[in-house]
């Protein structure tokens, strides 16, 4: 039994983390319908950006500074090269992003070299007891941050001026347009938001807590199963991200315990499977309709 | 999020048919007359080429192969798949263990014949991607995309935990050698030599996988002219219209998917005896992971969607380069740095064909077949207007 809470625990901790991911897809595909496939390599700079700056800012600046960057990173891309393609349609950018990636991901995997610099400091590799379970405190400050980020984005989605105008171009992108929300700018924070998660979520991917390994190719593939978790949950739908970030995490954990380590990461993707054999748009996304 | 914007997530990219009337007259004779002279050339080239470039060759006509089968399923059915390095490991793993030895404490075979084993793995691969069409055949678009990489990492995970069939990831296993009817495609049995050049190992596996090649390119190239094109692109382009039209939506995508994966097991089968192992992956990334697959839709994106000549060129930019860089690096004396921060020959056309994705969304979407076309038109077109 405890075994299990521990595991539930650990997962929604890694979940949380899948979650911020997760979010920003789901940001990016309801302002552009464009799945960014670059969302690793976001991750990955990110905490390049760390690994550089720790020296010179110390651990907490460097991170702000990781976060930053990440986002500016997320508002370059759109900026210089999907704004300049207006013409393409979404699933040609989703493409032109894969392109995007490979080279971002190969320039800083080759930077990182075979030095693989954990980065989450302030709360890596410091388990404590709680009741006679083990709890990482990467998984709970995760888990923390994950909240309030997730209201904060959640109020401002629904109150915010920005929110608002969103949402407009979400539902109907030229009618937005035509009652003067300005679609570029929304989209451009559309982007530098899920760069700011992304920027976020590498500062626990690359610990000893989460993944035993520090920032490295293997932090790329990670962020890659926020992809399931915002498949599963509909590319539409920012509570079906959140939603689908924790089913991740658990099945990851559970399935890392009780099948075994090789598989966990499969599981992650035949669960998604199965759920989009029964509800082929995910959980919570809109049905597609088609007229003729 | 409306049903018309989730439609035009669905929206593929624009036919890459050749146009019509460039298969009449003197323009198709032309047209017929170059490729007959690239057939000559690559048939003489292993006259006057060493085996290490013959090798790299190879390579070349490997993603040649998987790309056209899935410049099919991507760009004539429209369906985005990510799998095929998946579909690579499938028909890796089915050669290799159809002609394996019997027998083998270790590791599991079949003692078939290569050339049996050949096909068995074509049929294998294709009766797996038969096997995901009931998903491929409910999801569209970017939804397909991603339900197709969980292929990818049951692959991984098959490949680690079957090392009865794939020999496991430390050591991996050894396929069979190539022969047919009798004939080893090795530097054993009967000595050959044309114009003087003797025909080994290198010069074999060349004509065979160019063979190969051919098959792969006629054999797309009738499907995309043929009715069968004709119901992927239908589908392609509005599933419903297609129903309306009497086109078995279902159909023409399991049938696409399943083509696509023959000739992604095919691909890994040629694969497996390039490398002469098969060896799993231990990560996503290696000779089965997301970086494969990425490469496979490198090409068909370059090449142009759904152009099998385009997915053709796509292999030879994608697959070739690395090759190309390594040995002329040799030469050269590039690329002798060495751990951290390394310039590799597979970084550089990593590099390379990652902004050739940027610039051919961005500025062609048609790929370099679309650019073909242009230039082709052009030079008809004064003619035909004065």
């Amino acid at each position: 039994m405890n075994t299990f809470l521990q595991l539930v625990v650990n997962g929604l901790g890694k979940g949380a983390v899948f979650a911020l991911l997760a979010l920003g897809f789901v940001i990016i595909f309801k302002a552009t319908e464009v799945v960014n496939f670059a969302h690793g390599s976001l991750v990955l700079f990110g905490g390049y950006l760390v690994v550089v700056t720790k020296d010179a800012l110390g651990w907490a600046g460097a991170s702000l500074a990781g976060i930053v960057s990440a986002g500016l990173l997320g508002l370059l891309v759109e900026r210089l090269l999907l704004s300049r393609s207006r013409h393409a349609d979404a699933n040609s950018l989703a493409l032109l992003t894969i392109g995007v990636d490979v080279i971002i991901t190969e320039e800083i995997v080759r930077r990182l070299g075979v030095t693989l610099p954990f980065l989450g400091d302030a709360w890596d590799a410091k388990p404590f007891r709680l009741g006679g379970i083990t709890l990482f405190r990467t998984h709970l400050v995760a888990l923390g941050v994950a909240a309030v980020l997730i209201t904060a984005f959640w109020l401002a989605f629904k109150y915010s001026n920005w929110g608002v105008a969103m949402r407009a171009q979400a539902e109907n992108r030229e009618a937005a347009a035509l009652m003067g929300i300005r679609s570029s700018r929304v989209t451009a924070t559309a982007w530098v938001v899920a760069g700011l998660l992304a920027g976020v979520a590498v500062l626990f991917i690359a610990t000893q807590d989460f993944s035993g390994a520090g920032l490295s190719r293997g932090t790329h593939s990670i962020a890659l199963a926020a992809f399931p978790a915002a498949i599963l949950g509909g590319l539409d739908s920012t509570a079906g991200a959140v939603v689908g970030g924790l089913v991740v995490g658990l099945v990851e954990a559970l399935s890392a315990q009780y099948v075994s380590f090789d598989f966990s990461k499969s599981a992650v993707f035949l669960v998604m499977l199965v759920v989009l054999v029964v509800r082929p748009s995910g959980l919570f996304g809109t049905r597609e309709r088609t007229r003729v | 999020m409306s049903d018309q914007a989730v439609s035009e997530v669905d929206t593929p990219p624009p036919a890459a048919e050749p146009p019509r009337e460039a298969r009449r007259g003197p323009a198709r004779l032309v047209r017929k007359a170059a490729w007959l002279a690239l057939l000559v050339v690559l048939l003489a080239l292993p006259l006057y080429l060493d085996a290490a470039w013959l090798k790299a060759g190879q390579y070349m006509m490997i993603g040649a192969v998987g790309a056209i089968g899935l410049t099919l399923v991507v760009g004539q059915a429209g369906q985005l798949s990510l799998a095929h390095a998946f579909f690579l490991l499938a028909g890796g793993t089915a050669y290799t263990v159809l002609s394996g030895p019997t027998g083998d404490e270790r590791v599991a075979g079949f003692g078939l014949d290569p050339g049996l084993s050949l096909l068995g793995a074509v049929v294998v691969a294709a009766l797996l991607g038969l096997a995901f069409a009931p998903v491929a055949g409910r999801l569209r678009g970017i939804y397909l995309g991603v339900a197709s990489l969980a292929l990818v990492f049951l692959g991984l995970y098959f490949g680690q935990s079957a090392e009865e069939l794939t020999g496991g990831t430390s050591t991996g296993r050894t396929p069979a050698s190539f022969s047919l009817f009798g004939f080893p495609f090795t530097n054993d049995g009967p000595e050959i030599s044309l114009l003087g050049v003797p025909i080994r190992q290198a010069e074999r596996m060349w004509y065979l996988f160019l063979l190969l090649t051919v098959l792969a390119f006629v054999i797309a190239r009738g499907a995309v002219r043929g009715r069968v094109g004709r119901s992927w692109r239908a589908v392609r382009d509005n599933e419903a219209a297609a129903a309306v039209m009497g086109v078995s939506v279902l159909r023409a995508k399991a049938g696409a998917f399943a083509v696509s994966s023959a000739y992604g097991g095919l691909a890994g089968a040629m694969t497996v005896l390039w490398f002469d192992i098969l060896k799993p992956d231990e990560s996503e990334f290696g000779t089965y992971g997301i970086n494969v697959s990425i490469a496979y839709l490198a090409m068909v994106i370059i090449g142009g969607l759904g152009s099998v000549p385009g997915a053709l060129v796509g292999a030879l930019i994608v697959n070739g380069l690395p090759q190309v860089l390594a040995l002329y690096s040799a030469d050269l004396g590039w690329f002798s740095g060495t751990g951290d921060g390394a310039l590799t020959p597979i970084l550089v056309s990593s590099f390379v064909y990652g902004a050739a994705i940027v610039l051919v969304v961005l500025f062609e979407p048609g790929g370099l077949a679309a650019i073909g076309r242009r230039l082709t038109r052009l030079r008809r077109q004064p003619p035909e207007e004065s």
